[in-house]
């Protein structure tokens, strides 16, 4: 079972460090963790993706919620939030690969933002699934190298 | 006001009464202070004892234990403490001293990253980086290690801190921490569906561990195991909850535990555990336990429910004032047979204790001491043999049993027998270890001379490490590896070596007369009583 951390943490030193600890410690798996300032600068947000049984879920909220730097813990599931991703991908091209790889970003509407004679970069922001995606398609053309922000989410919108 | 001087008005402001430590450059300005205070320092012959001897002196007297020690090796040796107390849940706030503060990571002479380190066996760790937070930083400490679920507090103080003059020191009176908030009250719906339940079982059971003592609730919990009929069990952290011989309490649980106790708990139909983590050496598959009862659980730490077991009613709060909410209800149940059952179970299913008359009996020695001390006297059982010897012989009546239960820490007896002496000097304070925990900390004798700290120490010797020889025994068929101490010294020569008073016992004949004479008098005392070496717990 998959779910998505949206957890609240004062902006210190070393509280990445703890969060990322924890895990560690008692073994939860982070399938990607994401952290960034809030609106109020003594705030960020880490979003963590993990994987787990029900118990070893309710474990890491419960884990989560008694760290003295965690302010607030939200968790849900992929289908209650809007989740992105941003991607940088640097790719090989030559004259037969190029106009597929166009054709691909054109389609996953991935970027192309920077280029030399051999290489190209390309930018996408989209759902995890479609990074993955993305990477698949170009996989067999040669990738050189991949940044991912790992994913970012927030719960849906509701009144 | 240098920040030392202000670390030092702050113990004073939480009326500390003794500082364990060790002193080492990274330290020595609050030292400094210290010696200005009226706050008692003690000194410890090795940092590790400093944190055992903050925690007993904690569960003597119910606050927090202090001890400081300095940068580098002085905070590594400290961990081992620090882990011991985290995991019992003892209060401690531990000061280390640091190295120059723009000189933090690049590896000076006696840095070492001990925030870091203590991570995960720290309820909460601060490094200080302005002299200014002094105040609260140290507020918060004690505020945290002893609310809600107890545990031990780091402050790490770089030595440019201690040195530096703060501004303006007011001591604050309130702590905000809009990340900490511990649930005390126990949520009145959650208490009347346990009321349901109680009303409903035929065979209701209490498991206490150790957060009933840490939560000072032993008196309600007795009220209402009285009120309700309700038989009492515990885990090895919670034996002292209820005096031993009391009619409604049924021993210790657990693989080292009574037999009868396993049975009362295996056999209810509900069963509600509180304070206590339902751990492995308690409860060995915690699923079983919910297969064919209810389980209710209450702690202060809402992540023990449902970490080990799944918990069909979960009662989050301080177990004293949930004891409280339950006495204030009226509801009654029928299990009188039950308690006939369990009686029947208690004096029917003993053990059978093979004894060689050539030796000291551990069993019957530590009964018979437990009988022969004060009422309010504390004991201190160390780890290995001796422990499960004690917790299942020792007869608690009116005072204290400590022990390392979660952590199992060779050593702890004597350190923590004597940070509990040092703060309950009225109190008869004995210590009984292993010959091998015994030489781990051994080298407090000096400290207990020094600072006039009359700990009654016994040794139950065996020449061996009893409990990984009895498991080699069991596992290797009795191929013994690493366990023999054949190296032992003289502890006659040893204790007259420190000025200590030395008895020994060879076997149980006379066995009376040894104890009085240890007991009496307010002096230190060892006793070594010579066991069987190849005795076993079970």
């Amino acid at each position: 079972m998959k779910r998505i951390y949206s957890v609240l943490v004062e902006n210190r030193s070393g509280v990445l460090s703890k969060v990322a600890g924890l895990f560690a410690r008692r073994s939860f798996n982070i399938d990607s963790l994401a952290v960034g300032e809030t609106d109020t600068p003594d705030t960020s947000v880490m979003t963590i993706v993990s994987t787990g049984d029900e118990r070893t879920l309710e474990q890491i909220e419960k884990q989560l919620n008694k760290k003295l730097d965690i302010i607030k813990v939200k968790t849900f599931s992929e289908e209650q939030c809007i989740s992105r991703e941003l991607m940088l991908l640097k790719v090989k091209y030559n004259k037969s690969t190029r106009r597929d790889i166009m054709e691909i970003c054109d389609i996953m509407k991935a970027q192309i933002i920077d280029m030399s004679k051999t290489n190209l970069m390309i930018q996408i922001c989209d759902t995890p699934e479609k990074t993955r995606l993305l990477i698949t398609m170009l996989s067999s053309i040669s990738i050189v190298e991949i940044a991912r922000t790992g994913t970012l989410a927030l719960q849906k919108c509701m009144d | 006001m240098l920040g030392a001087d202000a670390i030092v008005k702050c113990l004073e402001e939480e009326h500390v009464s003794c500082v364990f430590g060790y002193p080492g450059v990274a330290i020595a300005p609050f030292y400094q202070s210290l010696s200005e205070s009226t706050i008692d320092s003690v000194l410890i012959r090795t940092e590790q004892n400093a944190a055992h001897a903050a925690s007993g002196l904690a569960r003597a007297t119910g606050t927090v234990g202090v001890c400081a020690v300095t940068s580098g090796p002085g905070a590594t040796n400290v961990i081992t403490g620090i882990a011991t107390a985290f995991a019992d849940s003892i209060p401690l706030v531990c000061i280390t001293g640091q190295v120059n503060s723009n000189l933090i990571g690049s590896d000076v002479f006696q840095e070492a990253d001990i925030t870091g380190a203590v991570e995960s066996f720290v309820k909460y760790s601060y490094l200080i980086k302005n002299v200014n937070d002094i105040p609260r930083i140290m507020k918060e400490a004690f505020h945290i290690a002893s609310t809600g679920r107890k545990g031990p507090v780091l402050i790490d103080v770089p030595i440019d801190i201690q040195n530096a003059t703060i501004s303006h020191f007011k001591y604050p009176e309130s702590v905000s921490l809009r990340t900490y908030k511990p649930t005390v009250k126990g949520h009145i719906v959650q208490i009347h569906k346990v009321i349901k339940e109680l009303e409903k079982a035929k065979r209701p059971i209490i498991c206490a561990g150790g957060g009933v003592l840490l939560a000072d609730a032993q008196k309600e919990l007795i009220e209402l195991a009285e009120k309700h009929h309700l038989p009492v069990v515990s885990t090895m952290m919670g034996i002292g909850v209820m005096p031993t011989d009391h009619p409604l309490y049924y021993g210790m649980v657990g693989n080292n535990g009574k037999l009868y106790a396993n049975r009362a708990m295996n056999e209810s139909d509900l069963l509600i555990m509180v304070g206590a983590r339902v751990a492995d050496r308690a409860v060995s598959q915690p699923d079983l336990i919910t297969g064919n009862k209810t389980l209710v659980h209450i702690d202060v730490d809402s992540a023990e429910i449902g970490k080990n077991a799944w918990a069909a009613i979960p009662l989050v709060g301080d177990c004293k004032s949930i004891f409280n909410d339950f006495l204030q209800e009226d509801f009654s149940g029928d299990h009188e047979a039950w308690i006939e059952t369990l009686n029947g179970y208690r004096s029917s299913m003993l053990r059978e204790r093979k004894v060689n008359p050539a030796y000291v009996d551990p069993a019957a020695f530590i009964r018979r001491l437990s009988e022969l001390m004060d009422d309010h006297s504390i004991f201190v059982a160390d780890v290995g043999q001796n422990q499960i010897w004690s917790c299942d012989n020792f007869h608690v009546r009116g005072g204290k049993f400590f022990t390392s239960g979660g952590m199992g820490t060779m050593g702890y007896a004597i350190p923590a027998a004597m940070g509990a002496k040092f703060a309950a000097k009225d109190r008869q304070v004995v210590a009984l270890c292993g010959d091998g925990g015994f030489q781990m900390s051994m080298c407090e004798l000096a400290t207990m001379r020094q600072h006039r700290i009359p700990v009654k120490i016994i040794v139950l010797n065996n020449s061996f490490l009893g409990m990984v020889r009895e498991y080699q025994h069991y596992t290797y068929k009795d191929n013994y590896q690493m366990v023999s101490l054949d190296g032992n010294p003289d502890l006659s020569y040893l204790s007259k070596a420190y000025g200590i008073s030395y008895l020994r016992a060879e076997k149980m004949d006379g066995i009376d007369e040894i104890i009085r004479e240890f007991l009496s008098g307010n002096e230190s005392c060892l006793l070594e009583c010579m066991i069987d070496p190849l005795d076993l717990v079970k």
